[in-house]
């Protein structure tokens, strides 16, 4: 039983801190690079993010193993997963409008926006790929979950100083966010070798 | 009936390359730009990969378009898109197994692209046949040269070599390989590029 956890837990750090999304894995670049602008709007993100992840993660492992490969249509999770994802959180959407106003308020937003993204896509295809169990399909999400929130907040407090700097004309907005990554990249680089999975 | 009827095919496709170039200028669909850059053959064949895709969803959808109902148009999209990355995918693995290992997961996730949503809303749904074949070749194309560009400098300053075949004896700049310095070379050739067409801009 130990083993095991200490396996869930093993999973998780590798996820959030040494294959961080978005800092060795490239993904979600988009809109980690739209809304980390204000500190507000990326802890916002980061909490809907990482439920988000949690559940689409969870109801695509149980499609891919009771559904797809009895059936023998693993080649379709692409098609598959893209449903289940833009359902669930059109269906979240309504059911948060419904009953919880003010959440839906602070998190709506952000809901509509995240629909198709890369990373909340890329999770259950990791997953079904690397044939995880449930509960470290589950785990290897809200390690991801984590890391991107991590990588958000650490950005938006950069940014918010970065807006009182002198940048050179060409490299204003999106140019100057990049470099400030990769030097953020190459701090995280100190990560690799913490864990052997 | 189309409304690119002024417009002439040649500036369809230099649009996409130039004015609205995906990666430089609109800063979309940037994840596979540092993912897949190491090496310029991953580079060329994604670059590919996403033009084959653009090309083909444009060309579905304006044959389709007058048989999609308005309010179901953006699952209809999606769905033609997953068809076609499937397409891409399935065909990749199996004529291209090496490079496929390295970037399966980045050419399955072509279909969160936002760009090849945006056009097949903005252009294909609206236009005819030719124009969207045109328009998707144009914004294929932008895409592959911004990845080759990309993949040029940081494999030629990064290994020496091109293609994998060794060009210079030294690594002068080995941190362009690293992870980080894909960040490092995307965001100094984004700011090269504002700073050109700034000053293209300024001459007229």
């Amino acid at each position: 039983m130990s083993t095991e956890f200490i396996r869930l837990f093993e999973l998780v750090i590798a996820a959030s801190l040494i294959n961080n999304f978005v800092f060795t894995r490239f993904l979600g670049l988009c809109i980690f690079f739209g809304v980390s602008k204000r500190m507000e709007t990326a802890v916002g993100m980061s909490i809907t993010f990482t439920s988000v992840m949690m559940v689409s993660a969870a109801l695509s492992w149980l499609v891919f193993t009771h559904v797809m490969v009895p059936l023998n249509i693993t080649f379709l999770k692409i098609i598959v997963f893209i449903g289940i994802v833009a359902g669930f959180v059109q269906a979240s959407d309504t059911i948060m409008r419904k009953v919880a106003r003010v959440l839906y308020y602070k998190l709506g937003i952000y809901l509509a926006l995240i629909s198709t993204n890369c990373i909340i896509l890329a999770v259950p295809l990791i997953n079904a790929g690397e044939r995880y169990t449930f509960f470290e399909s589950l785990a290897f999400a809200f390690g991801s979950g984590i890391g991107f929130s991590l990588a958000l907040i650490i950005m938006a407090s950069i940014r918010e100083k970065l807006e009182l700097a002198d940048v050179p004309e060409p490299f204003k907005g999106v140019p100057i966010a990049f470099i400030v990554t990769g030097l953020i990249a190459l701090a995280f680089t100190g990560f690799s070798g913490l864990i052997r999975i | 009936m189309s409304q690119a009827g002024k417009i002439s095919y040649r500036e369809l496709v230099l649009n996409g390359i130039f004015k609205e170039n995906t990666i430089f200028k609109l800063a979309l669909s940037l994840c596979p730009s540092i993912a897949v850059t190491n090496n310029v053959r991953n580079g060329v064949l994604m670059g590919a990969a996403v033009l084959f895709v653009q090309v083909m969803v444009n060309i579905t959808i304006s044959l389709m378009r007058n048989l999609i109902h308005p309010r179901i148009r953006l699952p209809i999209f999606m769905l033609v898109i997953s068809g076609w990355v499937t397409v891409t995918d399935m065909s990749m693995a199996a004529f291209a197994p090496a490079a496929y290992k390295q970037m399966g997961l980045y050419i399955q996730l072509i279909v969160a692209f936002a760009s090849i949503l945006a056009r097949a809303e903005m252009f294909a749904s609206k236009n005819t046949f030719v124009p969207s074949m045109f328009d998707g070749i144009g914004m294929g194309a932008g895409f592959l040269l911004a990845l080759t560009v990309i993949s040029f400098f940081r494999e030629l300053l990064g290994k020496g070599s091109l293609w994998g075949y060794q060009i210079l004896n030294a690594k002068p700049l080995l941190i362009l390989v690293l992870p980080a310095g894909g960040f490092f070379a995307v965001g100094l050739l984004m700011g090269l590029f504002n700073w050109i067409s700034t000053k293209y801009e300024g001459r007229q």
